[in-house]
């Protein structure tokens, strides 16, 4: 895989983890929203974190389609597992958010679970039955030139 | 906010994102290369060519739920658990999900993967 695929594969996982901490930076300074009380979001559109996390949050976006476009679903979500680690920093520092060793322990083995399948292929894609049909007709059509 | 609550939005978050990552991986893979296209057609022709996709917009559409999901839900719990978990139990609902939707081949390494993220999100939840 090129240098370029793994810079792309960093800023998914970078634009994730500070776009979803704007986000709560932000939803803090309106408090509990529920369901029924939803027009009471719009205001919050106008906040600067969260402003700032949805332009984040675009970044991720154009990355991870980016991504998504020469890889498997099952290869770039692991890939980009370290934004879980890099979200709990921030929440520290900027949140203050209480990240105890129980919780410490438990996002090393959701990173280590995830980036145990980052080393592998990126597309693993089994051939569908339509597909198969037609490598089977090649070959006996390869087979009858022959 | 009750613990039920907490996890019935990270419910709300995983079904909607899991619908919409199997979406757009589909018409991700049905486009082709992103990058090759944008260097060779410029990027007005990849938007075009994305936004055009009928799998991409309904994709969209629960990327979208999955969003508004995870702000209502960040409004009454902590992002430390709330990030992890929903993206972690998204990975496992997404490693069954592409494996009937989208054909990969979820081998046994990725499986074990599986088994590691769900003891890490028992922990932050604990």
């Amino acid at each position: 895989m090129s240098f370029r695929r793994y810079l792309l594969l960093i800023a998914v996982a970078v634009f994730a983890a500070s776009g979803d901490v704007c986000l709560a930076r932000g939803m803090r300074d309106f408090g509990a929203v529920s369901v029924a009380n939803i027009g009471g979001m719009l205001p919050a559109l106008l906040n600067p974190w969260i402003v700032c996390g949805i332009l984040l949050l675009i970044g991720f976006f154009a990355s991870y389609l980016t991504a998504l476009s020469w890889a498997d679903l099952t290869y770039v979500l692991p890939a980009t597992a370290i934004s879980y680690v890099m979200m709990a920093l921030l929440a520290q520092r900027i949140l203050h958010e209480q990240v105890t060793t129980r919780h410490w322990i438990g996002i090393a083995l959701v990173t280590v679970g995830v980036g145990f399948v980052a080393g592998g292929p990126t597309r693993t894609t089994r051939p569908s039955p339509d597909s198969r049909d037609k490598e089977e007709l090649s070959a006996t059509a390869g087979g009858g030139e022959a | 906010m009750s613990a039920a609550a907490t996890w019935g939005g990270v419910a709300a978050i995983v079904i909607s994102a899991t619908a919409g990552d199997v979406l757009q991986a589909s018409a991700m893979r049905e486009i082709g290369d992103l990058g090759a296209m944008r260097r060779t057609r410029g990027l007005a022709a990849v938007i075009r060519r994305v936004a055009g996709s009928s799998r991409f917009i309904i994709g969209m559409v629960f990327m979208a739920l999955g969003f508004f999901s995870l702000l209502i839900t960040l409004s009454w719990a902590d992002v430390s658990v709330v990030g992890p978990a929903s993206a972690s139990l998204t990975f496992v609902a997404n490693a069954i999900a592409a494996r009937i939707f989208l054909n990969e081949d979820v081998s046994r390494r990725r499986w074990t993967a599986a088994l590691f993220v769900a003891l890490g999100v028992a922990l932050l939840a604990s």
